[in-house]
């Protein structure tokens, strides 16, 4: 640190962060006086001990909201589709806006799972867990929708291909079946890396569980792991191969997602942006639902030492990255209505600012193009809380673009006899609310009953995980005289 | 090994978990580099069944016990190759197949849309590749479990508080009665030369 001048202890909160531009200084990636024993403790205390109140309290929530999910799809159910608000015009509606929104929510646990991983992003190790879990819980969301939006749901199982007395197979040459195969086979990859994962952290539990059901539940779930170093070795490998297959899976299921618009006719939908617009709407969506849920977590748990400023401003740095990607795939797609000179295309694009669903369209810009700039600002990186508030935008502002591409193209289509507007019946809100309480319901007991962060990987990226001949040159230690509370991971918030 | 434990009074030292044969002989290290050179020392000697336990994988243990590359890679390219036979073998049935003459249950269906071919590669790619990319990712989960030989629901070792640890905060190397250079005494010894923290063996 010779040649570059870090800021004296008494400035540190007022910095942006304690490293100028340059690689070899950083914050460390776990704060606090931390050991081995320390971090067990504090992610083993939260399944084995402490539980905060907060925890109830939105537990509470979580069920209201879920049970609102069980009322609206027993309706559904017993009295059929028709309680949507889907119509002629507009026949994909609520269910497929929330599906693509669901979906696009997982993509940001997987990027942070395998291609950070990839790309040797150590401090995904502090997130990466509970963006893995936030992964499957928005992929079982999703699969709600398509699996009532086929009508009738006990017969939802034709969708597998498999010999019948029907003799009837599925259209493999369908986008919506390719649908079948990417969610399906997204879902089987990020549960298998999640729970793989998990073993160590599971056996972690095991061992240190008082109680003898949490030794018998943690035990069997963690099939007899004991750190053995020929297990290790093995695992890092599984974890690089599952990783390198969890990329391209990743980038496939939004593009297939997307090819279920590009692939028809459709103006508004049949655009060739559409495959790489997805995965990055996506990734910034999920990156917001990400921060959505790890600022609040980190509180509540008392994990800021191992969820430090770091990791919220990166993910918010790449939130505003992919948001840029997202803005610029608005603008090209105006473009190419003006220069396709196509008469429908140029309608439909006139027709998102300005037409009946104006109010949708400019909801969506102010959430997902405006609202993220704010992150170019320093202040605003500082502040976890302001951080949150982007974060919300793009949540509501990721639901409205889907919304905005699947109404506006849908409700004035080629035939102004056709024509017809879109309205929500009571049944589609509380579906779309209730699914929330799925998520968070899966969610809260993910975080009381299982390692929240991945211990192991936490472990890996401190300085004790090196042997003398690997000497951990990069990171910053606070000097001696700094405040405790600024050694803590209270240095921005 | 039929060696008797109580019996033998230089063993005293070495506190014991139960009192049955000898099943290990565990050593407990504190930190990362002491056990890398404790195992660089246990490989050197010659020992075949030991291992190294602990909370993290170490980097460049592999080397530091003389360990072979797995052949995990290979068990996940050949599930990837019956993947992606089995998605284009299921597409090419489903939809571009009539054989006369067996139950049409299992009889594929000639779909012909907007007439495009009836097979064509491309349109059915997508579907090729997620069954490639799910064979491959179960291949590559229940290859770690078998060369892991997991599950192992009982494991003599974790009668031993201390080997608990070996999940959360400490190091121990563990060297199995079932070697063939296992003796007690020189073993025992041997261990304790490489100056660990805690000496402890282990009974079935």
């Amino acid at each position: 640190m010779s040649s570059l001048s870090l800021p004296a202890a008494s400035e540190m909160p007022t910095q942006l962060d304690l490293q100028p531009n340059d690689p070899n200084q950083r914050v460390p990636l776990v704060l606090g006086e931390h050991d081995f024993t320390t971090v067990t403790d504090l992610v083993t205390d939260i399944p084995l001990q402490r539980t905060p109140t907060m925890w109830y309290v939105a537990m509470a929530g979580a069920l209201s909201l879920l049970s609102l999910l069980f009322v609206t799809v027993g309706y559904l159910v017993t009295t059929g589709v028709g309680v949507w608000g889907n119509n002629n015009a507009v026949s994909w509606g609520f269910p497929i806006i929330n599906f693509v929104f669901w979906v696009g929510i997982g993509h940001a646990g997987t990027l942070i799972s395998a291609i950070l991983f990839l790309l040797r992003q150590n401090w995904r190790t502090g997130i990466n867990r509970f963006a893995e879990a936030m992964t499957i819980f928005a992929v079982c969301c999703a699969g709600i929708f398509p699996g009532l939006h086929v009508g009738r749901i006990w017969l939802t199982y034709w969708l597998a291909p498999y010999p019948n007395e029907l003799a009837m197979w599925p259209q493999a040459r369908s986008p919506l079946l390719w649908d079948v195969f990417a969610v399906g086979t997204y879902a089987t990859v990020s549960l298998l890396f999640w729970y793989m994962g998990m073993i160590p952290d599971l056996a972690t539990l095991r061992d240190r569980a008082k109680s003898r059901t949490a030794q018998l539940l943690y035990g069997v779930f963690s099939l007899g792991w004991t750190g053995s170093s020929r297990h290790w070795t093995r695992f890092e490998r599984a974890y690089l191969l599952l990783a390198a297959l969890a990329t391209p899976l990743v980038l496939s299921v939004h593009s297939v997602v997307s090819f279920d618009f590009a692939t028809s006719q459709l103006p508004g939908w049949h655009s060739t942006i559409f495959p790489p617009y997805f995965v990055a709407g996506a990734v910034f969506g999920g990156f917001a639902m990400v921060l959505t849920l790890s600022i609040p977590a980190r509180e509540w748990f008392g994990l800021r030492d191992l969820i430090t400023h770091r990791h919220i401003e990166n993910m918010a740095k790449i939130m505003l990255g992919t948001g840029m990607i997202v803005a610029y795939a608005y603008s090209i797609e105006f473009f190419t209505a003006w220069y396709s000179q196509q008469h429908y295309e140029q309608f439909v694009f006139m027709n998102r600012p300005l037409g009946p669903f104006a109010w949708a369209f400019w909801t969506m810009f102010i959430c997902n193009v405006v609202a993220p700039q704010a992150i170019w600002f320093p202040w605003v990186r500082k502040n976890v809380w302001a951080i949150f508030i982007v974060a919300m935008f793009v949540n509501v502002g990721m639901w409205f673009e889907r919304f905005v591409i699947v109404v506006t193209s849908l409700h004035q289509d080629f035939l102004p006899s056709s024509w017809a507007v879109f309205a929500p019946t009571w049944v589609d809100l509380g579906m779309f609310a209730g699914s929330f309480g799925l998520f968070f319901t899966l969610f809260l007991l993910f975080c009381k009953f299982l390692p929240m962060v991945a211990i192991a990987e936490v472990k890996t990226v401190m300085p004790q995980a090196h042997a003398d001949e690997h000497p951990v040159k990069f990171d910053y230690q606070p000097s001696s005289d700094t405040p405790p509370e600024l050694r803590r991971g209270h240095w921005f918030t | 090994m039929t060696q008797s434990t109580a019996a033998d009074p230089q063993d005293e030292a070495i506190p014991m978990v139960g009192d049955g044969q000898p099943y290990a002989l565990l050593a407990e290290f504190e930190s990362v580099a002491e056990v890398i050179r404790a195992a660089e020392q246990v490989r050197d000697a010659g020992y075949l069944v030991w291992d190294v336990h602990s909370p993290i994988p170490i980097h460049n243990i592999n080397h530091a016990m003389g360990l072979r590359p797995t052949i995990l890679p290979w068990i996940t390219l050949a599930h990837g190759i019956v993947g992606a036979a089995f998605g284009f073998l299921l597409t090419w049935w489903m939809n571009a197949t009539t054989v006369p003459g067996i139950s049409s249950s299992v009889q594929g269906y000639e779909f012909l849309i907007s007439g495009k071919p009836i097979y064509s590669l491309p349109a059915n790619i997508p579907i090729i590749f997620e069954t490639t990319i799910l064979f491959a990712a179960i291949g590559t989960v229940l290859g770690l479990l078998g060369l892991n030989k997991l599950p192992m629901l009982y494991n003599p070792l974790t009668r031993s508080r201390r080997f608990l640890r070996a999940t959360a905060d400490r190091f121990l190397i563990v060297i199995e009665a079932e070697d063939a250079q296992f003796d007690l005494k020189t073993t025992g010894d041997f261990l304790r030369s490489l100056q660990p923290t805690a000496l402890e063996l282990v009974t079935e």
